[in-house]
């Protein structure tokens, strides 16, 4: 019943031993929202570039595999690999404002994976268009299908990215902290917006976020990542009920809640992430090896 | 990561040892041309002409890169050509770039009346047709070393003031031009001492490039036959006359065209190698 | 408005840049010495001929008169007699025209082609040995002026391996049908494609000597810019839609990294017309440049006004073209 199955996943930095995923294993059901969630710099963005197939070139995937829908992305052509990806997977990206070419208008930026991958006349793409974009509110679409991304706002470029990443109906969408860029008052309307539409589309979405308080709202499931290990990967129920992992538990108890904005927040204490890190350091012995 | 970086140094170490030592041959030549060479290279002799270099069927023993229609030395020629180049390297260039950065500097750090006044002579020269503006000084001033020299200054100071002018606002915008100046230092003194060490590694570049920009300037006056008197032995008057007789004497214009063909070369590399050498991203 | 108020700044500026250039080169020639009226007449004209021929060019009166009288002719299309041909300045000024222009947009052509594919291949194997030849190549190009590119070009495919011309416009004993001075783009137009073979064979050599420090320009500011462009958002989402390496360069990224390249290589383009002087001498072609130096050997004085005032209209015209082809190409300042 998994969609996406990532196991095993190791990528290092080209031609240095320094490793930037770890062993990484993690299931994400059809029509399911995981959260990615881990510090900064702790490799969530890497994971979901590495299933989209846009690793920067300085790094290399050593080892494990990516399946997809039951067929490992890894093993195909890279011909092949980037079709299956652009049939079935879509990005949502970080930053809106750099996220469009600027010197393409609109309409063309939402319907060209419409007219190439799957083949369709440019009429019949252009209305689905319209229809996207009248599906994540956006007034006037005519007009802004004629526009250039400069002439738009942060918040509207975001809902264009959104409409084109289910233009095409994937099965897979990776948000890749899709609101952190923007506004405050923007953000909430963006979340809504995406759960609404991976609700509508029934389409399973890898989520990746720093925010706890945003996987609470959205996610069915997460991953919880340190220093391009897994060091947790449960439900959304049981980890905020019981976390498992001491990291974990630290991680939820520095996050501020919702419900009580005024509750005094703990820094992760230095023993868990001595403790998280010898337990990184382990597995790395064992990895070297092989 | 360190591999990338050191590969860069490496490769930029390589290209300034070949185009400094190309440039250390040169030098030598002109100063012990007379040594060197075997035999006058303004010395005519009819019954010698059109000799091939050594290796070729025919060659006259004792001319070793063969002899041009009027039976003279091509190796002589070319050594003393040497001497031409580099003094027309060293003088034109220098002043080019003393007087273009002065100006330059004067521009962009006083800005003012006298930042349009040069800003629009630059514009007018920049309109210009470089090489025909060169031969139509010559034309006024008469062939001649001295005439070269002037017209490649003449032509060439936008060069220098054009990227100096730039550099110095941007220096001149920074704080530290600025507490000099609060510091009541006169406006002048603190171009010439908080500005003009800023600029000098660009103008050092830059005059390395000049210099074989006057080279070519030269040799393509003496091409054009406005340069020096025909006799003098100049790379581009060899070229010149080799071109006329390039399919029954290749060696005529062979030799000294590869000799500019890697003095150029080596000027050029040579200013390219300390860019990178100065730029504060690879140093 | 904004775009049209500026433009017309620049308009008024070039007119003043033009006026300059006038200045200049008309007080530098009158200080030439040699007397071109007594280089016309044969050897046994007395002083009284000289007298009428130097007051029928004008050349009797104060150098300022000179100007004003030359300076008003050529605000009503008059530059003036030439001395040796006899002819107006600007017949035979236009005359030439066509050839030159001929030359430098195929120069331009080549360069873009050769410069582009430099670039294009460069990004896509960056990172790679070939990447790495590409630039050694860039740097020789860049390094060795046309002057010299072009002597080298006539020994290997004029001399060693002769398989150009390296003489003239055109061969001589063919006929020509051609209306105007235009050869290579009417044989094309009267489908005459021995004739414009035979004129691309002439033309192939002068036009790459000048197009291969342009192209290896091209080539190094094209792959700079590129391959900034490659990291940026946009290019990566254009990747996760299916897209191959070639498309996403081609189709997303070049578009934006012409941009930069395009300010240059205007500059580049007015050095590269400028270089036309010395290279149609060296290959006997018969252009402008090649005129001016004939001009200047012969003390031809209106001429040699006629023609460096048309290389400073020609290259200023450039610029204005660049800027405004920056301000059609840029979606945000054509919209503001």
């Amino acid at each position: 019943m998994s969609y996406l199955k990532i196991s095993n996943l190791d990528v290092r930095l080209a031609g240095t031993p320094m490793r930037l995923l770890r062993d990484v294993s993690l299931t994400v059901k059809s029509g399911e929202v995981h959260g990615l969630v881990g510090e900064s710099g702790a490799g969530k963005s890497m994971i979901g570039k590495a299933v989209l197939g846009i690793l920067p070139r300085a790094t290399e995937i050593v080892g494990g595999s990516i399946e997809l829908d039951g067929v490992d992305l890894l093993a195909l052509s890279p011909r092949e690999h980037r079709y299956r990806l652009g049939q079935s997977c879509a990005l949502i990206p970080q930053d809106p404002l750099t996220a469009l070419n600027p010197s393409r208008r609109i309409a063309p930026q939402i319907t060209d994976r419409l007219t190439n991958i799957l083949g369709w006349e440019a009429k019949r793409a252009r209305d689905r268009a319209i229809e996207l974009l009248d599906e994540v509110h956006i007034p006037d679409p005519e007009r802004v299908m004629r526009s250039y991304p400069h002439e738009l706002s942060g918040g509207m470029r975001q809902r264009i990215l959104i409409a084109s990443a289910f233009a095409a109906e994937p099965k897979l969408i990776v948000a890749d902290e899709p609101t952190t860029a923007l506004d405050v008052t923007v953000q909430k309307q963006i979340l809504k917006l995406i759960k609404e539409m991976q609700q509508r589309h029934d389409t399973a979405l890898l989520f990746v976020t720093h925010d706890l308080g945003v996987v609470s709202k959205i996610c069915q499931s997460l991953s919880v990542l340190y220093a391009g290990k897994v060091v947790e990967s449960t439900d959304v129920r049981s980890f905020f009920d019981e976390p498992a992992h001491a990291y974990s538990r630290a991680l939820l108890a520095a996050t501020p809640k919702y419900t009580d904005p005024e509750a005094s927040l703990m820094p992760v204490p230095e023993a868990v992430i001595a403790a998280v890190k010898a337990e990184v350091e382990a597995a790395d012995k064992s990895w070297k090896h092989d | 990561m360190l591999d990338g970086r050191s590969q860069v140094r490496r490769k930029v170490g390589l290209r300034l040892w070949l185009s400094g030592g190309w440039l250390l041959l040169l030098v030598l030549a002109a100063l012990f041309a007379p040594l060197l060479s075997p035999h006058n290279p303004l010395e005519q002799d009819l019954f010698l002409g059109r000799m091939p270099p050594f290796w070729e069927q025919g060659a006259e023993p004792g001319f070793y890169l063969g002899t041009d229609s009027l039976g003279r030395d091509v190796l002589a020629r070319i050594l003393y050509g040497a001497r031409i180049a580099l003094i027309v390297a060293l003088v034109a260039g220098g002043l080019t770039g003393l007087i273009g950065s002065t100006l330059g500097l004067l521009a962009g750090y006083l800005r003012g009346w006298v930042d349009v006044v040069i800003s629009r002579l630059i514009d007018i020269w920049m309109a210009f047709p470089p090489i025909l503006f060169s031969i139509l000084l010559i034309a006024v001033l008469g062939p001649g070393l001295l005439s070269i020299i002037i017209a490649i200054v003449v032509i060439d100071w936008t060069r220098f003031a054009r990227v100096i002018r730039a550099e110095a606002m941007a220096q001149g915008a920074m704080d530290y031009s600025a507490s000099a100046r609060v510091a009541g230092r006169r406006r002048l003194s603190t171009m010439v001492i908080e500005i003009l060490p800023n600029v000098l590694p660009t103008i050092v570049v830059l005059l390395t490039l000049e210099m074989g920009i006057a080279v070519i300037v030269e040799a393509i006056l003496s091409f054009v036959n406005l340069s020096i008197s025909t006799d003098d032995p100049t790379w581009g008057g060899m070229i010149s006359e080799g071109r006329a007789s390039i399919h029954q004497a290749w060696w005529v214009m062979v030799f000294p065209l590869v000799t500019l063909f890697l003095t150029v070369l080596s000027f050029s590399q040579l200013g390219e190698g300390l860019k990178d050498r100065f730029d504060p991203v690879l140093r | 408005m904004q775009l049209l108020r500026s433009f017309l700044f620049r308009l008024a500026s070039t007119a003043i840049t033009l006026i300059g250039v006038a200045v200049i080169v008309f007080f530098v020639i009158r200080i030439v010495p040699g007397d071109p009226i007594s280089m016309m007449l044969p050897p046994g004209a007395t002083d009284e001929d000289i007298a009428r021929l130097t007051a029928l060019y004008g050349l009797d009166k104060s150098i300022p008169q000179q100007f004003l009288i030359w300076a008003g002719g050529v605000l009503h299309g008059d530059f003036g007699m030439s001395i040796t041909a006899r002819r107006p300045v600007l017949e035979l000024v236009l005359g030439r025209l066509p050839a030159t222009l001929e030359l430098s947009i195929m120069a331009l052509v080549i360069a873009v082609i050769l410069g582009g594919a430099a670039a294009l291949i460069g990004t896509r194997e960056r990172g790679t040995k070939i990447e790495a030849g590409i630039d050694v190549g860039n740097g020789m190009a860049l390094s060795v002026p046309d002057f010299l590119w072009a002597l080298v070009l006539i020994l290997l495919f004029g001399v060693a391996w002769p398989v150009f011309h390296i003489s003239g416009r055109i061969t001589p004993s063919l006929d020509l049908p051609f209306a105007t001075n235009f050869y290579l783009f009417e044989s094309v137009l009267r489908l005459r494609f021995d004739l414009w073979a035979d004129i691309v064979s002439h033309m192939f050599m002068p036009a790459l000597a000048l197009a291969i420090p342009l192209a290896a320009i091209i080539g190094q500011l094209l792959k700079q810019s590129l391959k900034e462009t490659m990291h940026l958002d946009y290019v990566t989402l254009a990747r996760t839609k299916g897209y191959g390496e070639n498309r996403v360069i081609i189709r997303e990224a070049l578009p934006n990294a012409i941009l930069p390249t395009l300010t240059l290589v205007g500059v580049q383009f007015t050095f590269l017309i400028g270089g036309t002087v010395i290279i149609e001498r060296l290959f006997s072609y018969e252009g402008l440049g090649n005129m001016a130096i004939d001009a200047v050997i012969n003390r031809d004085l209106p001429l040699i006004q006629g023609i460096v005032i048309l290389f400073a209209v020609i290259f200023t015209a450039v610029n204005l073209v660049v800027d405004l082809t920056y301000a059609l190409l840029n979606p945000r300042l054509r919209h503001a």
